[in-house]
């Protein structure tokens, strides 16, 4: 932090920082595409999930998993004959990604453990994304706002789903997977501000390109996070 | 059927785990600067990782399929400054017409 009297006042580029009141309705407001993702996608968990587990299950996994990608490959698991033991590692290793995103928000979460590790279920892709400030400073209070919005999203559109009788036989038939990549990269544009950004995007993409078909599921995404050690380097 | 609430369970309680352990065994703490560093590259780095493993990725193997096409509609949105629900929808409706052109 350098300041030179003799130059002009120049308007803070970090405003102080709004009230967490502020931040969460903020935070509500920018995930409402992201709810309006989450209901299409809950729908088609509820539909592909409800004639194998049934609607009970279907809707509870919804409300204490809370996470799209390993619900979806649990189910994937148990739909192709594999055990409980498969399932669950097929979701476990999709969700290993929050441990990263988890260590990123770290010094941002205030409060005691029990506190800290409440706030930490907040942790969604989209939710996490939208509460980085940019240079590695989150704002949890956006995190908790934008998560707010997309759970009830998530676990109403799995309810519509599972009653819907099979409206929609088929969600790949409207392109529904579509919406997971399309989400992310409109997410990665938002992030590719700087050099260093679009190299270590660059970096990971390869990464997870070269791991996709020699690992499970999962694998590469979180193998691709190395690719923020470049950070270590001197810019 | 006992299956199904087994995976349930122990997915639930491994995800609220994995969710919290950062916060909870880090939290509160200034982080040294190097670390604060790679910490800012990780939603770079993870996105792109996202955007290909949900692209290509398919049960543990590559494939292109009318996901790809999806993509790049996407992306042409994005250029095009088209805000995020346009983007999604753009990506659902190309991919859905490619895969009916194609069957």
């Amino acid at each position: 932090m350098s300041s030179s009297q003799s130059q002009p006042p120049t308007p803070d580029p970090d405003p102080e920082p709004q009230s967490p009141a502020a931040s969460a309705a903020e935070g509500a407001r920018a995930a409402i595409p992201f709810s309006l993702a989450a209901v299409l996608l809950g729908f088609s968990f509820g539909v592909l999930a409800e004639p194998l587990m049934g609607a009970l299950a279907a809707i509870v996994m919804s409300a204490i998993v809370f996470a799209g990608a390993a619900q979806f490959a649990a189910t994937a698991v148990l739909a192709a004959g594999g055990g409980a033991e498969a399932a669950v590692a097929a979701g476990v290793l999709l969700n290993l990604r929050f441990l990263p995103m988890g260590v990123a928000i770290a010094p941002w979460v205030r409060g005691g453990r029990l506190a800290r590790g409440a706030q930490g279920q907040a942790l969604v892709d989209a939710s996490w994304a939208m509460a980085h400030r940019g240079e590695g400073r989150f704002d949890t209070d956006l995190l908790l706002g934008a998560t707010a919005a997309q759970y009830p999203a998530w676990l109403g559109g799995t309810v519509a789903g599972v009653f819907s009788g099979g409206l929609v036989p088929d969600p790949a038939a409207l392109g529904l997977d579509a919406i997971f990549p399309a989400f992310f990269l409109s997410l990665l544009a938002a992030e590719l501000g700087n050099r260093r950004a679009i190299v270590v995007a660059a970096l990971a993409g390869a990464i997870a390109l070269a791991l996709a078909p020699i690992t499970p599921p999962g694998v590469p995404v979180i193998a691709a996070s190395a690719a923020a050690l470049i950070g270590l380097r001197r810019s | 059927m006992i299956a199904v609430w087994w995976t349930i369970g122990a997915l639930a309680l491994a995800t609220a785990a994995i969710k919290a352990a950062g916060p909870v065994l880090l939290g509160g703490r200034e982080l040294p600067a190097p670390t604060a560093s790679v910490i800012a590259l990780l939603a770079p780095a993870l996105l792109a990782a996202l955007v290909v493993a949900e692209t290509f990725g398919h049960d543990g193997r590559l494939s292109v399929d009318p996901r790809a096409a999806g993509l790049a509609a996407a992306a042409m949105a994005l250029a095009l400054r088209a805000g995020v629900v346009t983007v999604i929808v753009v990506a659902a409706v190309a991919t859905a017409l490619t895969r009916a052109a194609l069957l």
